[in-house]
């Protein structure tokens, strides 16, 4: 990928451009600037570039680098020690593999740049429209884009079918290169500059002569800056004026676009790129042992070279007159230093070649049953998960921290209206189970023609209770119908469309609605609503918006008959203080509803009213007028007033929203922790929001010992929140937070964005992941993007654990990047996480398969591997070493060169890629039943420089065995003919073959699990091994080339002894015995939670109560994601500008004033910090 | 109906492969399994072991070293020679009955015939018979390649290393001496005699040799190695196949002749015998060590005490391994089955 973008920089010119000048509909002029044209080339090679570029590219790898050093040195006639072709073979074969595996992602690469460059667009050249090719288009054309098509390019929009020049689209596909269909996700709305949007026509659009001066391509998708010059006026450009590449026009007829940027220097393909390459912890440990393997090879070369030179001295040099010393090789130092680098050669073998490329093949192959998993397949939005990076899988199975995104990832986004409590009376208690639901959906039709036909509810006692005219009822729901700042739409009659700023209040609005309390349409001055059927409109005199601290707001009204009353919906905890007195009793049952719901972690929200008589509202009014105008502190004399009126009030009732949670996500994360994991929820929520989720999938419980709630905004005040927490957690101090010693219960941490970015800076960090951890749940809420990656960034820096970042949204890119792994999930909001991602799938519950069971076997299958990898190596080189003090260090193999060849690739690859690919311990059910399976893959129990230490040691035993027993038995051995045995080449074949023989039981004794595939591996490379070796020694072969094959007749010779077959045997069982031995006692003295899972196939689930129900407790459910400025934005008016197209457009069109308002009111705090600034703590806004 | 297809195309296919539920069969380490494993192992094994160890038993061995080291050795007059013609008289007693067929061994010490350049100089092509590379040697057998700018056939340090002691057996009956006769046929392999090494199609075979030299080393040239049998000349001489037979370790043997014609088919009856050896080859220079041995053998070759005891030990080990895993697992057993 990086090469790709690499690739696309050397496309371009030289010289680096620094501002894009564009006429429209002047190609000469374009011309000039030589801009990168609209086709897109994502493939590497061509077909003659191919061969060169790939080897190229493949010997930048230092693995292949050194063997081909290797082929080299067998080159030079004293050193080769082997014949050239015991390295090339490998080599090659390796090498060619790779090419494949490149030539099959490019060939793909190349269909799916072919079929996006040809795909239609119409251009609009000299006045006509002409079809072209993408490829075709050029920067400076004008193209017409209809409805539901793709923009072909990123495009400055001159104008649209639809008034003001508006048009809608999709940010779907946002990478060409995928083929994976991805869902709708998000949709966007844009404007073009006004000047153009009239030039209406293609007539117009062709005479259309305007320069764009704008900044060069970049990869920034929210930003774009420039100059529209037409007619000597000069018009800023934003991206609000921009279509880009990638994204679908929606609900717009047709749009003309003039393209801006082209082909590889569209926003998209500037960001099709992995920037950052991650390598598994696995990796870094391999890599450190090849290292060490790597010295290990130089000590054993050094102490062979130094036998050498000692015995060339005492002996070789007398043995001259059978062997001369070669004129160059004149002394003993000589022959030493040769000799060295001839077992460098020789030995080379510690570190195969075929070791990267199988586990390449090994990864690739768990990738491929993460993509094939259909319990990971959401059949809801026909998404299979998908691995897409195919190098991290067996991190999976290490994972010690997730972070966890809130909306999309945890929760739905959905709110719905649930329960609620009128007049005593409690409502929409469902039980509601996994299948079914008790009672059935209510039917809202009959009753009502504008009910919203997606609600729903099941109790129909509340519709009873309206149907009877129940006055408590009517009021509740009349004051959902008032209080609250939703812009409606009705396009037809009767088809409202509800434009909510939030969910929750989307929800409240819709339930009033579906019980006969329409909120119809609004103006600044007005609300009309229909009532039971009835239109009404009531007069608005005020809204006393919501806010953080208020955590309540009001709605002044003046209905029909003249009655002015103030209807108040907030926080039980600030609304219930406000109460008229004799309200007492109705409170207490009241409060009693809301613990209930706050325990089944629902979202709640008080409502009272007030009457007021004209004189108290004139009184206020005044009040309000002068509070409003006052220059200084107004929004403190705003609170003021508002405080004043919202008292007194009558308890209408309670109501409770869910946010909707993903399915099974509450089970998920109680698996996930019972596995060890720990949860962090990082939120751009508010941190009631984000508490109220957290009761509600179970991360925190009112079981917890403390939830601790850590908000401070200077660093002192943060400093010693979190110091106060440490004396419950009984820290003994920051100085060693390895050790987190005793603590007695559980506890939680909830901390805000703005305490966060201090507690994040250098002096505090440690002290925060010392409490942090020690904490069984942490929710950051408010964080904004930067500080999701930075404190992922942290817990890396600390703790040395694998992390995982799972989001859905844009926002989570940085932390889904600086992850080790990143999951992104797909088909919910934007498709810049997947892409950023390592994994992806839909739901968030798919996590505990990916983790518990792809993962875990991942790990187990990847350790296994090494460890028999390292093994079946040493025990095969070791053995030269053993005999070189046999042979007068003369690098002399023990084995026919073409067992050297093929050891590695034919007779011992197949098994254990099979062993490595398919092995499991215990099936994936039970993986998911016993979390604590999990833990040896945390703690990298199965493969560290201990076991490391341990395959080798056994290998170097093999070896030892390999070597001694034969050259023990052969030296006095003879056929029953009398011919001695103890020549070299039946030597040879007898170790060789108990060699394949001893790794084959080992790998048959690895092997857990024996598919057909494993059988067929293992007895097939057995098989393979006597019938090439037969036919390698064969006489035919040798009659064609008696130079090579000159180990003609012993394997016949050799296996028809029984002496050799006794030897094997023996040698087989000293290997192997001791072995068996071992692993028995283990898995009886010490058996680990595998063995024993393993052996008790069927007992009961050890999953202990921790899903189970939770006591209830006192607490406030309320969370409500508002934010303020809305109310004042109504009775402003302003957003009522557009009333047709309604509030969807509201935040992109008026943001920078709705920011702007926001910001002064922030400001006007005067202990806020500058970091909590609201527009990043705020993602509402910016999901419009 | 759209929908439904295109679930088809995302949906993982659900076979038993992909969704790695392939049948499989998945062994433990049981009990039930290891320990009756062990015991069994270990039983064949001390069976196995105690054949052997008998068998080796019954294997008379006889080993003379005729270096001539010490001064009191027949052969110490000719050690200090090297290269000139020497003979040696070694008498030696044999108490009972040798059973036949009795065979009949050289063996050198430190030597390394296993010695890379040593191993590697040789020209499998030219002793196929090839001529081009009579005339041609190997780059391999350097310096044994060409001898004054004359190709040298065979070629090679294994080649001109040939062992050139000779032996004559005779048996001392009442101060006769009374030759043991020597079969020198087939004790080489039955491939290198008719498949590796094979001489040009020329007769005479001298002819074939013609503008090459022998060996330096050599007496003779390689077409007169045997001046009795002819057809038993050239690359084909079995003493020379027997050399060229490279051995493993520095310490070996190999066949020199067989015993089984005439009074001796069935073995050396105990008497008095006498070794008549020609001495050409020099060891001593290199501290190696010369012998001659004498041995029968049985079904499974050669006396080899050592793969009859290591059987006995392993087989004991894996019989007191499954005793100890018996205690163990009484002891304590797998958690579950409490």
């Amino acid at each position: 990928m990086v090469s790709e973008l690499h690739r696309a920089a050397l496309c371009r010119k030289d010289a680096l451009e620094e501002e894009r000048r564009v006429r429209a509909n002047d190609r000469e002029y374009n011309d000039k600037f030589q801009y990168a044209s609209n086709c897109i080339m994502t493939s590497k090679y061509n077909i003659i570039t191919f061969l060169p570029v790939n080897l190229f590219e493949q010997f930048q790898e230092v693995a292949n680098t050194y063997f081909l050093f290797l082929l080299i040195l067998q080159l030079i006639p004293q050193i080769s020690s082997l014949s050239w072709f015991t390295t090339i073979v490998p080599l090659a074969l390796v090498l060619s593999i790779t090419a494949v595996k490149d030539a099959t992602d490019d060939y793909f690469r190349h269909n799916s740049d072919n079929q996006v460059n040809n795909r239609q667009s119409q251009v609009l050249i000299r006045g006509s429209l002409q079809n072209e090719k993408w490829m075709n288009v050029r920067v400076g054309d004008i193209i017409k884009l209809e409805n539901n098509q793709f923009v072909a390019a990123d495009l400055l929009l001159l104008s649209s079918s639809e008034p003001h020049g508006l048009c809608y689209i999709e940010t779907a596909e946002l990478d060409g290169s995928e083929n994976t269909p991805h869902l709708s996700i998000k949709s966007e709305l844009r404007q073009s500059v006004s000047v153009t949007s009239e030039l209406g026509d293609q007539n117009n659009l062709a005479s259309f002569n305007g320069e764009v001066v704008c900044e060069p391509p970049n990869n920034k998708l929210d930003r774009f800056c420039g100059t529209l010059y037409w007619r000597d006026k000069k018009y800023t450009l934003t991206n609000q004026n921009m279509l880009l590449r990638g994204c679908v026009l929606r609900n717009t007829e047709a749009c003309y676009g003039l393209v801006i940027f082209a082909g590889p220097d569209t926003k998209l393909m500037q960001n099709s790129g992995r920037t950052k390459f991650k390598r598994t912890s696995i990796d870094r440990l391999m890599n450190t042992l090849v290292l060490w393997i790597f010295g290990f090879l130089v000590c054993m070369g050094v102490i062979l070279a130094v036998g050498n030179a000692v015995w060339e001295r005492e002996v070789g040099s007398l043995f001259q007159s059978y062997l001369p010393w070669d004129p160059p090789v004149d002394n003993f130092l000589f022959s030493a230093f040769l000799s060295f680098w001839s077992y460098v050669i020789i030995l080379n073998t510690v570190v195969p070649i075929s070791l990267y490329v199988s586990v390449e093949v090994i990864r690739l192959g768990h990738s491929y049953f993460i993509n094939w998993d259909q319990q990971m397949f959401c059949s809801q939005c026909n998404t299979a998960a998908e691995a897409r990076t195919t190098t991290l899988n067996e991190e999976l199975g290490q994972v010690e921290y997730i972070f966890s995104d809130k909306t999309g990832t945890l929760t739905q986004n959905i709110m719905s209206f649930n329960k609620c409590s009128i007049n005593r009376q409690t409502y929409g208690n469902i039980h509601f189970t996994h299948l079914f639901v008790l009672g059935e959906r209510l039917d809202f039709t009959p009753f009502n023609p504008l009910a919203d036909p997606d609600f729903c509810f099941y109790d129909d006692t509340l519709l009873e209770s309206v149907k009877v005219g129940d006055s408590h009822t009517h009021e509740f729901f009349r004051l959902l119908s008032l209080c609250h700042t939703v812009m409606s739409e009705e396009k037809s009659e009767g088809e409202l469309i509800y434009k909510a700023q939030s969910p929750d209040e989307g929800a409240l609005v819709t339930a009033a609605r579906n019980f006969g309390f329409v909120f119809r349409s609004r103006t600044p001055g007005t609300i009309t609503t229909t009532e039971m059927g009835r239109p009404v409109t009531y007069t608005l005199l005020a809204i006393l918006d919501f806010n953080n601290i208020r955590k309540r707001m009001s709605v002044i009204v003046r209905n029909p008959e003249g009655r002015i009353r103030l209807y108040c919906k907030g926080a039980d905890t600030v609304l219930l203080e406000r109460l008229n007195p004799c309200n007492q009793e109705l409170m207490n049952i009241t409060s009693d509803h809301l613990n209930e719901y706050a325990s089944d972690g629902l979202r709640t929200l008080a409502l009272a009213y007030r009457d007021l008589s004209e004189d108290d509202w004139e009184m206020w009014s005044e009040s309000h007028r002068c509070a409003d105008k006052a220059t200084n502190c107004r929004e403190d004399r705003l609170a003021a007033t508002y405080e004043a009126i919202e008292q007194d009030m009558m308890l209408l009732g309670a109501t409770a929203i869910e946010d909707k949670l993903q399915e099974g996500v509450p089970e998920t994360i109680a698996v996930l922790s019972l596995a060890n994991i720990k949860i962090w929820v990082l939120t751009g929520d508010k941190q009631e929001t984000a508490v109220n989720i957290g009761y509600s999938c179970k991360m925190l419980t009112d079981d917890m010992t403390e939830v601790f709630i850590i908000s401070g905004h200077t660093v002192q005040s943060v400093r010693q929140e979190l110091r106060s927490v440490h004396l419950p957690l009984q820290l003994s101090g920051v100085s060693n937070y390895g050790a987190v010693a005793h603590i007695s219960g559980e506890f939680a941490i909830v901390i805000n964005g703005h305490s966060l970015a201090h507690a994040l800076e250098a002096d505090m960090e440690t002290e925060f992941v010392l409490t942090a951890c020690a904490c069984k749940a942490v929710i950051c809420c408010r964080v904004t993007p930067l500080q999701k990656a930075q404190v992922v960034e942290l817990i890396k820096k600390h703790k040395k654990a694998v992390t995982l970042a799972i989001g859905d949204g844009a926002n989570d890119v940085s932390m889904i990047k600086s992850a080790h792994i990143g999951v992104g999930i797909s088909g919910q909001e934007g498709i810049q996480a997947v892409l950023a991602s390592d994994y992806s799938f839909s739901q968030f519950r798919f996590l505990q398969r990916l983790l518990l069971v792809h993962g875990r076997w991942s790990y187990l299958r990847m350790c296994r591997f090494l460890c028999y990898f390292f093994y079946k190596n040493f025990a095969f080189t070791m053995v030269h070493f053993w005999f070189g003090f046999f042979c007068g260090f003369s690098a002399q193999t023990v084995y026919d060169q073409y067992f050297i060849t093929l050891y590695n690739i034919v007779y011992t690859s197949l098994p254990v890629l099979a062993m490595g690919i398919f092995d499991q311990d215990v099936p994936d059910q039970r993986s998911l039943e016993y979390p604590k399976l999990y833990e040896p893959g945390q703690l990298n129990l199965l493969f560290n420089k201990r076991e490391f230490f341990i395959c080798i040691a056994q290998g170097i035993y093999t070896s030892v065995v390999l070597f001694f027993v034969p050259c023990a038995v052969l030296s006095d051995a003879t056929q029953s003919t009398g011919v001695p045995l103890a020549d070299y080449q039946t030597f040879a074949v007898t170790t060789a073959t108990a060699l394949v023989i001893v790794v084959s039981v080992q790998i048959a004794l690895d092997t857990g699990f024996w598919t057909v595939i494993n059988h067929v591996f293992v007895w097939g490379s057995l098989g393979c091994y006597f019938a090439i070796m037969i036919a390698l020694h064969s006489q035919t072969l040798f009659r064609i080339f008696p130079n090579q094959f000159h180990f003609v007749g012993s394997a016949q010779s050799t296996l028809l002894q029984p002496v050799v077959w006794l030897t094997i045997a023996l040698a087989t069982a000293i290997c192997i015995v001791p072995v068996l031995a071992f692993r028995f006692l283990k898995v009886d003295l010490k058996p680990q939670l595998s063995d024993t899972v393993r052996k008790v196939t069927q007992t009961q689930c050890l999953l202990d109560g921790r899903l189970g129900a939770r006591g209830g407790s006192r607490r406030s459910g309320y969370a409500f994601a508002h934010q303020e400025g809305f109310g004042e934005l109504i009775t402003s008016g302003k957003n009522m500008r557009l009333s047709s197209l309604a509030l969807a457009n509201f935040a992109s069109r008026h943001s920078s004033n709705w920011i702007d308002t926001l910001r002064r009111k922030k400001h006007n705090h005067t202990h806020t910090p500058p970091n909590a600034s609201g527009d990043l703590g705020a993602p509402q806004p910016y999901k419009l | 109906m759209v929908k439904e297809v295109k679930e088809l195309v995302n949906r993982p296919d659900n076979t038993a492969y992909t969704q790695q539920r392939l049948p499989a069969w998945q062994p433990m380490l049981s009990a039930g399994i290891v320990i009756p494993g062990f015991v069994s192992i270990g039983l064949v094994f001390i069976g196995i072991g105690v054949a052997l160890f008998v068998t080796s038993q019954s294997i008379q061995v006889l080993e003379i070293d005729y270096t001539g080291v010490e001064q009191s050795s027949p052969c110490f007059k000719c050690s200090d020679q090297t290269g000139k013609k020497c003979d040696c008289v070694m008498n030696f007693d044999i108490d009972s009955l040798f059973k036949g067929p009795v065979f009949f061994y050289y063996g050198l010490s430190n030597y390394f015939q296993n010695q890379r350049k040593y191993s590697v100089s040789i020209d499998y092509n030219q002793l196929t018979g090839d001529l081009d590379y009579f005339t041609n040697p190997d780059d391999a057998c350097f310096p044994f390649q060409n001898d004054r700018n004359k190709p040298i056939v065979p070629c090679g340090a294994i080649a001109n290393s040939m062992f050139n002691d000779t032996f004559q057996l005779f048996q001392l009956v009442n101060g006769q001496k009374k030759e043991v006769p020597l079969d020198g046929k087939g004790i080489a392999w039955w491939t290198d005699y008719n498949t590796k090494y094979r001489n040009p199609s020329v007769t005479p075979l001298r002819n074939a040799f013609n503008g090459t030299v022998k060996p330096p080393s050599w007496p003779q040239a390689a077409y007169e190695l045997d001046t009795e049998d002819t057809s038993n000349n050239g690359f084909i001489n079995q003493d020379f196949l027997v050399w060229m037979r490279t051995a493993a370790l520095p310490d070996f043997r190999k066949l020199y002749r067989r015993i089984t014609e005439g009074d001796y088919a069935s073995g050396l009856p105990a008497g008095n015998y006498s070794l008549e050896i020609v001495y050409n080859y020099p060891v001593l220079s290199f501290d190696g060590r010369k012998k001659v041995v004498f041995s029968n053998v049985s079904w499974m070759g050669g006396k080899n005490e050592f793969l009859g005891i290591a059987y006995l030990v392993i087989g004991s080990l894996c019989v007191l391994m499954s005793i100890v895993m018996l205690i163990v697992y009484a002891k304590f057993k797998f958690p579950e089955e409490d």
